[in-house]
């Protein structure tokens, strides 16, 4: 069960950050994750009042703040025009409607979890988090550091021509994925996120050129593959490793053939 | 801490610990629709309204509430007893245990969505679980439902029209 011995919300990100940075004190996304621990928080910090609830759009970029739900997430129209609905593909199995508008993006990127569809997507669309302490950094970099104490604040995803397909694999409707996969393909390079695995969402490259003439049947075979003998994936109560693999280089063929209509 | 939040159009004001939930205030203060089905936020049978948008009260803490507007089933009769009476019409009504949590969801589909494919409707209700039924009976309810409400509409388009001829 979880305990909370005190709420606070914050009123500066600088006052958030402070609090943030002892062990016991913990800060709130959706509350889902948190609230399924056995834990004992000191201080919950909440950052509802810091205006980081909303999609910015800029010259070039999206800002999503850290408070922005799942829900935001797949409505938005213009962040889902620039990845092909990608985004909304996403979280639309994720629970329900309720849930999905409590659940923050914040939430789900700064724990990084070996479940997340939300970090399969943004690495996909190669976005950066703006962190209070470190400051703008890579999603790919993120994704790889170690837990610590600082604050995100904000994704950045820029616009810039892109193809993006997501597919997830889940024994049952709703439920956490079993394996999620994303394709994007920027100024002709092509990008492979596989996550679920069940561990964090990692990235791959054609670094054998095999899609140099273009995607056909053969090439997107032959890329998933690829994928598939390259991916480390692992056994949990939704999959085995075996199976994870398999489904790994059938998701990566199955978006590469999906982009290939587009 | 104190907080003061609307429970149904009612300013309520409250003292509560860091860690007390929305659905114990909201149970505590006599709102018994709000169901505690299965504590992992799956359910969907504590479904509420903040701020007219569909949470879990169950996973909302009541001091993030403070200062905004929550509505449960007791304050939505009216349209509860409108569309529920379609539930019961095809028996989809068996413990009866998931049915405010779910009216609650289907309010907020209606509000948002006007004519819901069946693939829309299965989709936006996903997160409302009933242990009892195949959700074929719930989703016949709804399909009467959202007839009757355009037939509703459409005649009172008509006599819009005639009143407006007439003048």
């Amino acid at each position: 069960m979880l305990t909370i011995s005190q709420y606070v919300r914050a009123e500066s990100i600088q006052q958030a950050y402070e609090l943030n940075q002892k062990r016991s004190n913990a800060v709130l996304g959706g509350m889902h994750w948190l609230k399924l621990q056995k834990r004992n928080v000191g201080t919950a910090i909440d950052l509802s009042d810091l205006g980081l609830d909303t999609i910015e759009e800029t010259e070039d970029s999206f800002l999503i703040g850290a408070m922005v739900t799942l829900r935001q997430l797949e409505l938005q129209r213009e962040l889902n025009d620039i990845s092909n609905n990608a985004l909304s593909e996403s979280v639309r199995q994720i629970v329900g409607v309720q849930f999905r508008n409590m659940a923050t993006v914040g939430g789900s990127i700064f724990g990084r979890y070996g479940f997340s569809d939300v970090l399969t997507v943004f690495l996909a669309l190669d976005a950066q988090v703006e962190l209070y302490n470190r400051g703008v950094i890579s999603l790919e970099e993120f994704s790889k550091l170690p837990y610590d104490r600082d604050l995100l604040l904000n994704l950045i995803v820029k616009k810039v021509n892109r193809k993006t397909v997501y597919l997830s694999q889940r024994n049952t409707k709703t439920d956490f994925p079993v394996l999620t996969c994303a394709v994007c393909k920027t100024d002709g390079k092509y990008r492979f996120v596989i996550g679920a695995r069940p561990k964090r969402a990692v990235c791959f490259y054609d670094e054998l050129g095999i899609l140099e003439n273009g995607i056909t049947e053969a090439s997107a075979a032959e890329l998933g593959n690829y994928i598939s003998s390259q991916v480390e994936t692992g056994s949990n109560m939704r999959g085995s490793e075996e199976y994870r693999r398999i489904l790994a280089g059938v998701l990566t063929k199955r978006a590469l053939l999906q982009m290939k209509e587009m | 801490m104190q907080i003061k939040l609307w429970i149904n159009n009612k300013a309520v004001i409250k003292e509560a610990e860091a860690d007390l939930l929305l659905i114990d205030l909201l149970r505590n203060n006599g709102c018994y629709s709000v169901k505690r089905g299965c504590e992992t936020g799956n359910c969907g049978l504590c479904t509420v309204f903040v701020d007219e948008k569909p949470v879990l009260s169950c996973s909302t803490l009541a001091a993030r509430v403070n200062g905004k507007k929550v509505t449960t089933l007791e304050g939505l009769q009216r349209e509860a007893e409108d569309f529920g009476t379609y539930i019961a019409e095809q028996g989809a009504e068996q413990c009866g245990f998931c049915n405010p949590g779910f009216i609650m969801n289907a309010i907020a589909m209606f509000r948002e969505k006007q004519n819901p494919s069946d693939e829309e409707i299965k989709e936006y209700l996903a997160g409302n679980l009933c242990r009892c039924s195949g959700y074929e009976g719930q989703l016949r309810g709804i399909r009467a439902y959202l007839e009757y409400q355009q037939s509703k509409a459409a005649k009172a388009e008509l006599a819009a029209q005639n009143i407006s001829e007439v003048i």
